[in-house]
């Protein structure tokens, strides 16, 4: 486990929609290094709490901080991504009409203003960096094809190469093997296991058997709040975690 | 390793070769046609024939202005021809100053509209615009000044897409009624004419003429050049991220504002220079410069040369604007038909405009077009 790490906490975050609260004092911490699953069934607050925490969203109330000192709620997007915090969306979104190697570059850690990337050249430690993560996302051999070209598993696999890219400290990934194949989804879980202790990672998922095969730690969102949280035979012997989802 | 760099360069640039070439022999050929060859030769390019083809280059210049932010980062600006008139109006009023006492009512500091305004001294604003590189450097500043404030509220409040089409469209609408009002101080609805000369030198006579063109011309093909460094840069990588998915570009930790308003500074200072050459080589300057069909019609040139490629929106407005120069002087009525028309046929069929058929990359870019619709279709949602 990296002890450099900066450790996420939501305090009481409230969100509400017309009155439908998407989050309820929901409280939530992630330790750095950790490997983290989110479940929940449909509504429970899963992608708003990732909007939230990537201030796509901003809460009624509560409190986002990543470390001791750094108040989420207070950064823009592009800050809290510089911050050391990266996403992958739920629909993969990938730069349609740039190929795989300028996706990744795009992602490169940097100064990212304008006038520093008008006159950026890439030094060759960039381009070994980028083709280090080509390899760890097993799209060599696309580097040059375009971005929307890609089968959908591969277009996942490139966004989570584009996190990688960013170096954050802490990953959100959301639904990262839906429409994926058996193959594509062991893949995806080995990628994902690779990745943690270095960075934090917290993957959002609906598939079970996935989350079983990766997960150390599950956290169950329910109406907004945590329901249930351990490790994931805990977690399924869990009565209030058996009705939510026989019940839905 | 594959080597990448060598990949870019050679996927980039026939097109610039043949822009710019057709540009160097535009710039060499007609001039020569002018100043060598005698009135009573077929081959003879006329005074007029010299002001049309400055004119299209003028033209050429404020396409490539709105290519670059609409090609390349999704900003459809339908106002640039405000910043194309202010870059006119900047030059315009030196021409004028420059008239001095030549005028009809032969005062040495108004311009004789000033004069048949009963104005009794000269506003404030025109102050320095008797000199020359004062008012280039407005020419710049003025388009750059309104450029950046506009850019600066719409980009922050993250209006796009149609909205902001919208918006640009009223800036320029708001300022042709402003100009067209009489005591805005600049000429009223008859605008600025009747320049004597330039820096000492006669605006009529061909030489002068011929300077001017090559002027535009090597304007033209430098601008070309800026932009084409800005778009292969990684600064242009960003911007096309920001055109196909914006927000994603936002999660990498760039701000998306602030490159847009960069671009589309940069992009109305171009446009500005395009006015200021324009408006020496035509002669007058009027509101009706800002009139926001003005506007539309850039973006149909670009549209029909090709968008996202810089070289395809300059051929496109010389081809639309030779065009334009045949239909209204033989069946007037039908150009706006025909330009409509012409408008409809390439968005349904030339997407990549005349550019694109001739460089046979449309199917390759459709399919691209094909499966990114299929991408931006919304899922069933599922959370």
């Amino acid at each position: 486990m990296s002890v450099s790490g900066k450790t996420l906490y939501l305090e009481q975050l409230t969100v509400s929609f017309d009155g439908f609260k998407a989050l309820n004092e929901l409280t939530l911490q992630v330790e750095p290094g950790e490997l983290r699953c989110i479940i929940g069934p449909n509504g429970a607050g899963k992608t708003t709490m990732m909007d939230v925490i990537t201030g796509k969203t901003r809460p009624d109330s509560g409190a986002v901080r990543f470390g001791d000192k750094l108040n989420l709620l207070a950064l823009s997007e592009p800050e809290i991504a510089q911050a050391g915090i990266g996403r992958k969306f739920q629909k993969p979104t990938v730069f349609e009409r740039l190929t795989v190697f300028e996706n990744l570059e795009l992602a490169l850690a940097g100064d990212k203003c304008f006038l520093k990337t008008l006159f950026a050249r890439r030094t060759s430690a960039q381009d070994t960096r980028i083709f280090e993560v080509l390899e760890i996302i097993g799209l060599t051999p696309q580097h040059q094809t375009l971005g929307g070209t890609l089968a959908h598993g591969q277009k996942q696999w490139l966004e989570i190469g584009m996190l990688l890219m960013q170096e954050p400290e802490l990953l959100l990934v959301d639904e990262p093997v839906a429409g994926m194949t058996p193959q594509e989804i062991e893949r995806t879980a080995r990628l994902l296991q690779s990745l943690a202790g270095e960075h934090s990672v917290v993957v959002v998922e609906h598939d079970m058997d996935f989350v079983r095969s990766i997960a150390r730690r599950v956290t169950v969102l329910h109406e907004g709040r945590v329901l249930a949280e351990g490790d994931m035979d805990q977690v399924q012997k869990d009565p209030r975690v058996i009705e939510v989802y026989l019940g839905a | 390793m594959p080597n990448y760099t060598l990949w870019i360069s050679a996927r980039r640039d026939a097109g610039s070769g043949w822009f710019l070439g057709g540009l160097a022999a535009v710039v060499i050929v007609v001039p020569i046609l002018n100043l060598a060859v005698p009135a009573s030769s077929p081959f003879h390019v006329s005074a007029y024939g010299l002001t049309l083809v400055g004119k299209y280059l003028c033209y050429a210049l404020l396409a490539l202005a709105v290519d670059l932010i609409w090609g390349y980062c999704g900003i459809l600006s339908l106002g640039h021809a405000a910043f194309f008139s202010l870059g006119g109006y900047a030059i315009g009023m030196y021409l004028m100053r420059e008239i001095g006492a030549r005028g009809v009512y032969g005062n040495p500091i108004l311009p004789d509209f000033m004069v048949f305004l009963n104005y009794k001294s000269l506003p404030w604003f025109w102050y320095g615009f008797n000199h020359f590189v004062f008012a280039l450097l407005m020419m710049i500043l003025v388009p750059a000044a309104l450029a950046f404030a506009f850019g600066w509220f719409a980009f922050r409040s993250r209006v796009t897409g149609v909205y902001l089409s919208i918006i640009t469209q009223a800036l320029t609408y708001a300022l042709m009624l402003a100009f067209f009002r009489n005591d805005m101080g600049f000429g009223g609805n008859n605008g600025f004419t009747d320049f004597k000369d330039i820096l000492g030198f006669d605006l009529h006579s061909d030489k002068v003429r011929v300077a001017l063109l090559v002027i535009t011309g090597v304007m033209l093909a430098a601008s070309y050049l800026v932009c084409r460094m800005i778009v292969s840069s990684r600064a242009g990588r960003v911007l096309r991220a920001i055109r196909d998915a914006e927000s994603r570009t936002r999660f990498l930790g760039y701000r998306v504002e602030s490159f847009k308003l960069w671009i589309f500074v940069f992009s109305a200072v171009l446009a500005g220079i395009a006015g200021a050459l324009y408006v020496p080589q035509i002669g007058i300057i009027n509101p009706s410069e800002f009139s926001p069909i003005n506007s539309i019609e850039v973006v149909i040139w670009v549209a029909v040369g090709g968008r996202g490629t810089l070289y395809g929106a300059a051929a496109g407005a010389v081809l639309v604007n030779y065009a334009k120069t045949y239909f209204t002087s033989t069946i007037p009525e039908a150009w706006y038909y025909a330009l409509g028309t012409l408008f409809v046929l390439v968005t349904l069929f030339l997407p990549r405009g005349i550019i694109g058929l001739v460089s046979g990359r449309v199917r390759k870019q459709e399919n691209i077009d094909r499966s990114r619709i299929q991408a931006d279709r919304p899922e069933p949602s599922r959370k």
